[in-house]
């Protein structure tokens, strides 16, 4: 049972996968861990020594924002940028994408499920 | 690609000289610019700064937090007022035959 920043528990994976489901550690960062702290990254979660797992856990908390502090960096930006009144801010206000992309279509990730506005009728036969 | 370091900060000349005149002489005016893709520097917090947005000098008060960012984005270039409801008409009028 590793417990490492927090609540996660990943187990019965290579630690190096193991670690991705950390929020803020992903592919790279994961492997530069097991690295940082001495740990083959081939080994099986359950199978990490307790010394091990201090490591991976000290480097952690030592060198990486993750999870809630993460999370919270990421909204504290976000409220920023809205509360200097920027183009960015008010993008992430109305929900639209931030980064110049187009919003005629697509932008579906950000604007959510589509909400068909029931415009006019195609010009029906003749009167 | 990021700006490189060793140009440092973009600013428009003409405004930066005249944001220091303001500050040499400790003055607070509105300083009208086209220039939105100058970096709001240090020197500028305090300072309203009318910046174009096409039509018109948008008045933007800079304030600490907006060091770094371009004055373009204080001042929006589009004004969008939201859609006309399609449905409120169109729905009352009768539907034509031969659908």
């Amino acid at each position: 049972m590793a417990r490492i920043a927090g609540v996660d528990i990943p187990r019965e994976k290579r630690i190096d996968i193991s670690l991705r489901y950390l929020f803020g550690i992903g592919p790279s960062l994961a492997q530069r861990v097991c690295e940082e702290a001495r740990v083959e990254g081939a080994t099986r979660t359950r199978d990490l020594t307790e010394p091990q797992v201090a490591r991976l856990r000290e480097v952690i908390d030592r060198s990486y924002t993750v999870e809630g502090d993460l999370r919270r960096d990421i909204a504290l930006n976000i409220k920023r940028l809205q509360e200097i009144g920027s183009y960015r801010g008010l993008r992430h206000r109305r929900g639209l994408p931030v980064r110049g992309q187009r919003t005629r279509t697509n932008a579906r990730t950000r604007k959510g499920p589509r909400k068909t506005v029931a415009g006019k009728k195609k010009a029906t036969a003749k009167t | 690609m990021s700006r490189s370091v060793k140009k440092g900060p973009f600013v428009e000349k003409s405004l930066q000289e005249r944001i220091e005149a303001l500050n040499a002489k400790n003055e607070k005016k509105v300083v009208k610019t086209w220039s939105r893709a100058s970096m709001i520097l240090p020197s500028m917090v305090g300072h309203t700064i009318g910046v174009h947005d096409g039509r018109r000098h948008v008045p933007v008060f800079v304030t600490e937090n907006m060091v770094g960012h371009r004055l373009g984005e204080f001042a929006p270039t589009r004004t969008f007022k939201g859609h006309r409801m399609p449905a409120t008409e169109k729905v009352t009028t009768p539907v034509k035959a031969g659908a």
